[in-house]
């Protein structure tokens, strides 16, 4: 038993961390008061972009393409993302069917652009990112085994950007100013803050962390674009409100979806598990997200604004 | 002549309406000047023009002597001008400094530094008195708690000319005494205030002057010292007004409605409602006083049907209500006028005979075999017109969109009459209406009163409460603080029960 958990905990976590840094992402977005349904269409565009910069530089740089290619997703994921926040704060659009127009558009580009360039619709890169173990920190017992062998450099880059991203939200001056955007934007307007300006920010961030999300999903899990970002963006969603708008809330919520995920994928192979109906692990994450969805659903922290174009002129 | 604020010919125009018709509004440095007009005067449009929230269609503003141009909210600012709104501008989740120091953060080495800030913060806070613990969360604190922290972020960005707008509407009569103990402390430190109200009592107690706004004209700039409330009002209004209401003496008869031990819980956030018993008698109105957000709205709703009862029962007659649905409520005699009239009072975008019929509509006369009688509908909306003076350009086929405010609550008020219910419950039945229409609604209840219904009515105008009920019950916390005969008290007595001091207990 104890030796299942130390095999598992690698994909658990490698499956996390797509997850976390997309919800990461969509907190951004939802504190300034602009949902963003569209977190699932991002991730594709992410993946893609990610995918496809890879196939064409890794023959000549191998040793860097990965990198150049999780910074091409960064990129496009934002830019992708500013007709979002173009919809919705510049023209009030509603922020569920703007973020819903976001999917159908990324399925259909990506899919139809993959097809372009290669035929058949997939993009399959050659080498993803390699595994490495911590030197001194694996050597600690127990959590040596679970957190520093086998790891991801994106691992701590995304966990890093977590710290950061804490930081940001809670200590500085850009982050009260986003906080407030999506609790009571009539308040932060009065004391002098651009609301419209603070809104695109947050969106084309949550754009740049869905694509790298979707990026890093590409280079440590699938090794292949194929089109679809298979509801990853819509869990990410879902961790976002379970772990309640805060980003270690998320940090929870993304790591039970990814343990419970990892279960369910790998119980086949694992003598224990491949007794109970594949059914039945397959939907358990699903299924314990509506639970926890509804449960949570009565205290939730949601910010006050969210969903609401700002309008100036009502008060 | 030093004149602080001179606003000379100001226009603004809305679509359909000119809300300002050249204003000329002169502010003398260190004095309170009131503006004073009835609701749609258009004083809170001139004021946000002076804030930079409208921009003027034609006219000049100048500050100290000079002239400026005032293009958004921060102009104003720099320039010393704060404004305190109606409506509170605070980030719920916010403690008192973040929400004071947004958008002017100190920071340290890319952190903000609170610190720097705290201290500044209570420094001012006991300068002017004010009290505030810096580091409470908004959601924590009370409503003239609240109203403090918008003051502290006025004099935190130094404004020198401070905009109140119409403070007193959310305070008990106690916080009102404070608040303006607060006003005359930052006049002796220098401040000038400009104070939006439609309450002439507080204008005699505390402004030096008054401008009087009406249909967005200047009626006159007087001095306090040589005026009185009569002819402010009549400045206000334009004819002379009836400050004393028909009255006759109640009789009331039997208990009509009951309600007995009643818990309810709040919506998210809210206090709800917690083992409240209270009666009604036929022939004599009672008046619900407390201030906003105490459980009045549960309590409401919970009668009408709108929201479930955790315990307790509600009596109408001789039946027990509080498991029926709204409908059967309302056919055992239960009328209701709504808080809002936009949101749960009428269809805005259904015309005045479709807005007749919404409680009735299934009933014979109204319809038949499933299907509306117009011709009998479009009758009923015309009596109804007639009875209630409801001023509709297409009669029973305009819009409810198109009729002014008065006229809306008119129609309300007639629907809910003309069903000739038992108990007639009116939330704030006069919210947001001029003179003349409150004047009219008040003497339909008095009314209803004298034909031997039942009255109960909530209400947040103190003056509207102790003016037309014959009994005064008093709500804080969600629970029932007393209730007392209203010719044997007085504002001052019930202030004190609205912050939750028991009768004859000093608090």
């Amino acid at each position: 038993m104890v030796d299942l958990i130390y095999q598992l905990f690698p994909y658990a976590i490698a499956f996390t961390i797509p997850l976390l840094i997309t919800s990461l992402g969509g907190l951004f977005s939802e504190r300034s008061g602009v949902i963003n349904i569209g977190l699932e269409g991002l991730m594709l565009m992410g993946m893609f972009v990610g995918a496809f910069t890879i196939t064409r530089i890794e023959m000549t740089n191998p040793a860097t393409a990965v990198w150049i290619g999780l910074l091409a997703a960064v990129f496009f994921g934002a830019l992708f993302a500013l007709l979002h926040a173009f919809a919705c704060v510049t023209l009030n659009a509603n922020q569920v069917i703007s973020g819903i127009a976001i999917n159908m558009i990324a399925s259909a580009v990506t899919v139809y652009l993959a097809r372009l360039i290669t035929g058949s619709g997939n993009v399959q890169i050659i080498r993803g990112m390699s595994r490495v173990t911590i030197p001194i920190l694996s050597e600690i017992p127990v959590l040596g085994r679970l957190l520093f062998t086998q790891t991801y450099a994106t691992t701590w880059l995304v966990l890093f950007i977590l710290a950061f991203a804490t930081f940001l939200l809670y200590k500085t001056r850009f982050g009260l100013r986003l906080r407030a955007c999506g609790e009571h934007p009539h308040a932060a307007d009065s004391a002098g803050v651009n609301v419209y300006l603070m809104r695109y920010m947050a969106v084309m961030i949550s754009g740049a962390c869905a694509g790298l999300g979707g990026a890093t999903f590409i280079v440590t899990l699938s090794g292949e674009f194929n089109g679809t970002a298979a509801g990853l963006g819509f869990l990410a969603l879902a961790a976002l409100i379970f772990g309640q708008w805060k980003p270690w809330g998320i940090l929870g919520a993304t790591f039970f979806f990814g343990f419970a995920s990892t279960i369910a994928n790998v119980s086949q192979v694992i003598p224990v598990l491949s007794q109970i109906p594949g059914i039945y692990l397959k939907t358990f994450p699903y299924v314990i997200t509506l639970i926890a969805l509804v449960l949570s659903s009565k205290s939730s922290q949601a910010p006050k604004a969210v969903g609401e174009p700002y309008d100036k002129g009502k008060r | 002549m030093n004149h602080i604020v001179e606003m000379v010919d100001i226009r603004k125009e809305f679509p359909g309406v000119v809300a300002c018709d050249d204003i000329t509004f002169k502010v003398k440095k260190g004095e309170i000047h009131a503006l004073l007009g009835e609701n749609g005067a258009g004083k809170s449009t001139l004021m946000n023009i002076l804030f930079g929230l409208y921009q003027q269609d034609s006219g000049s503003i100048y500050l100290r002597g000079d002239k400026v141009s005032i293009t958004n909210p921060n102009i104003a600012n720099d320039l010393g001008i704060g404004m305190v709104h109606q409506h509170f501008k605070l980030v719920h989740n916010f403690t008192v400094t973040e929400n004071i120091i947004l958008g002017l953060e100190p920071t340290k080495a890319f952190m903000i530094n609170t610190r720097s800030a705290f201290a500044r913060i209570s420094d001012l806070s006991k300068q002017y008195g004010l009290n505030v613990d810096p580091d409470a969360l908004i959601s924590d604190i009370s409503v003239g708690m609240q109203q403090r922290v918008e003051i502290l972020k006025m004099l935190y960005r130094d404004a020198e000319i401070l905009i109140f707008d119409e403070p007193t509407a959310v305070l008990t009569p106690q916080e009102v005494q404070e608040m303006m103990k607060i006003m005359r402390g930052l006049i002796d430190e220098g401040k000038t205030i400009i104070l939006i109200t439609h309450k002439l009592r507080e204008i005699m107690a505390i402004a030096d002057r008054c401008t009087v706004i009406r249909w967005g004209k200047v009626v006159g700039t007087v001095n306090t010292e040589d005026t009185s409330e009569e002819k402010l009002a009549e400045m206000m209004v334009g004819r002379k007004v009836l400050f004393e209401l028909n009255k006759k003496e109640a009789h009331p008869r039997k208990e009509i409605l009951s309600i007995e031990e009643l818990s309810v819980s709040g919506s998210a956030g809210r206090k709800g409602l917690k083992n409240f018993t209270l009666g009604v008698r036929c022939g004599e109105i009672v008046g619900l006083a407390g201030i906003d957000g105490n459980g009045q709205k549960e309590l409401v709703e919970a009668i009408i049907g709108l929201r479930k009862a955790d315990s307790g029962r509600i009596m109408l007659g001789d039946e027990d209500i509080s498991t029926l649905s709204i409908r059967e409520r309302i056919e055992t005699g239960l009328a209701h006028i709504p808080e809002d009239r936009h949101k749960h009072g009428l269809v805005l975008d259904y015309t005045v005979q479709e807005n007749m019929i919404l409680k009735t509509y299934y009933r014979e006369p109204y319809s038949s075999k499933g299907l509306l009688d117009w011709s009998f509908i479009y009758e009923h909306a015309e009596n109804v017109i007639r009875d209630f003076d409801i001023r509709a350009g297409e009669g029973a086929d305009s819009l409810a969109r198109s009729l002014s405010g008065g006229n809306q609550q008119k129609a309300i008020v007639g629907r809910e009459i003309d069903s000739n219910p038992d108990l007639l419950i009116a939330v704030q039945p006069t919210r947001g209406l001029d003179v003349g229409a409150i004047e009219y609604i008040h003497q339909r209840l008095l009314e209803q009163r004298d034909q031997g219904k039942a009255v109960f009515m909530i209400s947040l105008e103190l003056d509207e409460i102790l003016d037309l009920s014959d009994r005064i019950a008093v709500i804080y916390n969600g629970e029932l603080v007393d209730i007392v005969d209203a010719d044997k008290t007085d504002e001052n007595e019930i202030g004190l029960m609205m912050a939750g001091g028991k009768r004859g207990v000093a608090t």
